[in-house]
């Protein structure tokens, strides 16, 4: 059984879980019921007075094409960095699992590209593609393919999606190999003895027995896909072009920072509290019990 | 069904070697355990027939066939494992039709062949649970029946009773046996316990720093022990082993001098060797006996349990048929 120290009185057990308390209601509960309470107004450009208009601000958004735009643009970009950072994540950690010497080096190489920060790593994309001195650019020129991710949509949602995915592929290597190191030998050398060729190997029984690494890796890199990626966003695409990169927490800061829209601007991380809250929820429903096998 | 043979087999790890020339010809259906102390090599001669671990040198034939190049999949074997190796998200069921699957046999016949292996390994009302759902026991019976599904020309057992209870293992030892009886399939078995070895094999291979010192039936080997490692092997209590030069004059140099615990007895007349009674136990059927001969030697005595027990500290003479004497040379070999 757990042992567990049960307090007399109020006070004690108050006093240890304040500072706790108070960092949560500071930093979470404040900005949070601020966002709320912002979302029911219109101010003015000056801040000097807000006017009351209900759910004004959330029907507006809804009914809004350019922010139903973002959602959809949102989700192509959550889905395209989750695939490729856990699709090149998964591919390097079965190569690596394989790997008898140098392993370690390998893994240690590996893990760099997560300690650059977004905003560094977006400005490093940016150079290597910047349309007038970019190295890949110039190479793509040659060979004849005229590379702008200024003017083409695609070209930009592709580069903002590799800089985010990019930095992402570390992490989820570390993941996955941990993960395919887990399963057992025997297991695999049963398999083989059974007459299962590599992929087949890896198709029923390795990716299987992955399940629950695949699904957390899942819901943490759609979390960052959707809130981490401002950095990259900002210093790449900044939104463009025609907001072809605008996700929605871009838009919570291209219109309420630069377009003064506070109103808008509130609801909207409204709403993005609501989606990470589900998020959360799926994480904590199925990851925790890890029902896989 | 086929034959297996082992030439001049050798592994080695880098500048290590782990298995040095063996050599067997295993006829078809035969049972062939390979035993010895933990690390003589005797998993790594398993893996090297199951094609797990390549070949340094020498040659691995399954029928007539050189397979030191074929893959796993393609050497017409099944293998049993230690920790049983069961596919932990899949039932009973599809552990045992995952190689049939595989070989895309038709459904119809994974089924009927499941049935029956389920029926002979009275596994029938646990095929839809899953391997965690299942106790060590029947975990080892799955691995057997999927091993017996894909009906091998060769059964590879690598310690499949260690993880279980003594009882048990008893009670399964006997059931691996009748089972490859009534299949008739080639099959090597790996194990440290000599008594598995005894009971199961038709010929064993023991092991020893990845020599293969002796290779014969269970009762030939512990007759006739090849080498000294042999002799203190096979048999518990092990061998007596005494110095030559003392009991045996004439011997070369450094030479050893086994017996037997059950040759030894004590002798009422008082001729023999004297010898002090350290202690005792008595197990019924038998009574062992430890005592120290005024060479310095131990020596163990194993005697009917019906007959009287001398007293811890009580002189005793011990005595044996020169006949049942084993001479062994300084480098353990026979003489």
């Amino acid at each position: 059984m757990e042992k567990r120290v049960r307090f007399k009185g109020l006070w004690l057990p108050l006093l240890l879980v304040m500072p706790q308390l108070l960092i949560t209601a500071v930093f979470f509960f404040y900005p949070a019921g601020q966002a709320i309470w912002q979302s029911l107004f219109i101010p003015d450009p000056f801040g000097l007075s807000m006017r009351y208009v209900g759910l004004g601000n959330f029907e507006f958004l809804l009914s809004d094409p350019f922010y139903r735009a973002s959602f959809v643009t949102t989700a192509v970009f959550s889905i395209l960095v989750t695939l490729v950072s856990m699709g090149v994540a998964l591919y390097l950690a079965v190569l690596a699992d394989r790997l008898i010497k140098g392993s370690g080096t390998y893994r240690t190489l590996l893990i760099w590209p997560y300690a650059v920060a977004p905003a560094v790593a977006g400005v490093l994309w940016l150079f290597m593609f910047n349309t007038r001195v970019g190295v890949v650019t110039w190479y793509l020129g040659v060979l004849g393919y005229d590379w702008n991710h200024v003017l083409n949509q695609g070209e930009a949602m592709g580069l903002v999606v590799v800089a985010s995915a990019w930095g992402r592929i570390s992490y989820n290597f570390l993941f996955f190999l941990a993960g395919l190191q887990a399963i057992p030998r025997s297991v695999i050398e049963a398999a083989a003895i059974d007459g299962a060729r590599f992929w087949t190997r890896f198709r029923t029984i390795v990716f299987p027995l992955l399940s629950p690494t695949t699904f957390f890796l899942l819901v943490v890199n759609i979390v960052y896909a959707f809130f981490e990626t401002f950095g990259v966003i900002h210093t790449i695409t900044s939104g463009g072009p025609q907001q072809a990169t605008t996700i929605l927490v871009y838009k919570v800061y291209a219109d309420g920072f630069v377009g003064q829209d506070l109103g808008s601007s509130a609801a909207q991380s409204v709403i993005l509290l609501v989606i990470v809250g589900i998020l959360t929820i799926i994480q904590f429903k199925y990851i925790e019990r890890r029902v896989h096998y | 069904m086929a034959t297996v043979s082992l030439q001049g087999l050798k592994k080695s790890f880098g500048k290590t070697d782990v298995i040095h020339d063996v050599e067997i010809d295993i006829a078809d259906g035969e049972f062939i355990v390979i035993v010895g102390p933990s690390g003589c090599g005797k998993s790594t001669l398993l893996r090297m027939v199951a094609g797990l671990e390549t070949v340094s040198a020498g040659e691995v034939r399954i029928g007539d066939r050189q397979v030191n190049d074929v893959e796993p999949m393609d050497r017409d074997i099944a293998m049993v494992f230690q920790n049983y190796a069961l596919y932990p998200h899949m039932s009973v069921f599809d552990n045992m039709a995952y190689g049939l699957k595989i070989a895309k046999v038709p459904r119809s016949e994974i089924e009927a062949r499941v049935a029956v292996a389920a029926k002979l390994l009275q596994l029938e009302p646990y095929l839809q649970r899953r391997p965690r759902e299942l106790s060590g026991g029947q975990r080892q019976r799955v691995a057997m029946g999927r091993a017996i599904v894909r009906k091998p020309a060769v059964f590879l057992f690598d310690e499949p009773l260690s993880n279980l209870d003594a009882k048990l293992r008893v009670q399964m030892r006997l059931e691996i046996k009748q089972l490859q009886r009534d299949l008739g399939v080639t099959s090597l078995y790996v194990t440290h316990d000599q008594v598995e070895a005894m009971t199961l094999a038709d010929r064993m291979i023991v092991m020893n720093g990845g020599v293969a010192d002796q290779i014969g039936a269970p009762l030939e080997v512990y007759a006739n022990p090849a080498t000294a490692f042999v002799a203190g092997f096979i048999g518990s209590p092990p061998t007596n082993f005494l110095d030559a030069s003392t009991f045996a004059p004439g011997a070369p140099q450094g030479a050893q001098l086994g017996i037997r615990p059950e040759h030894v007895v004590l002798s009422g007349d008082g001729t023999g060797h004297r010898a002090k009674v350290l202690y005792a136990e008595p197990l019924g059927a038998e009574s062992l006996i430890y005592a120290r001969l005024e060479s310095g030697d131990n020596i163990t005595i194993r005697q009917d349990g019906a007959l009287p027990t001398p007293a811890e500290g009580e002189t005793v003479s011990v005595a044996w048929d020169k006949d049942e004497e084993m001479q062994f040379a300084k480098d353990g070999r026979r003489i």
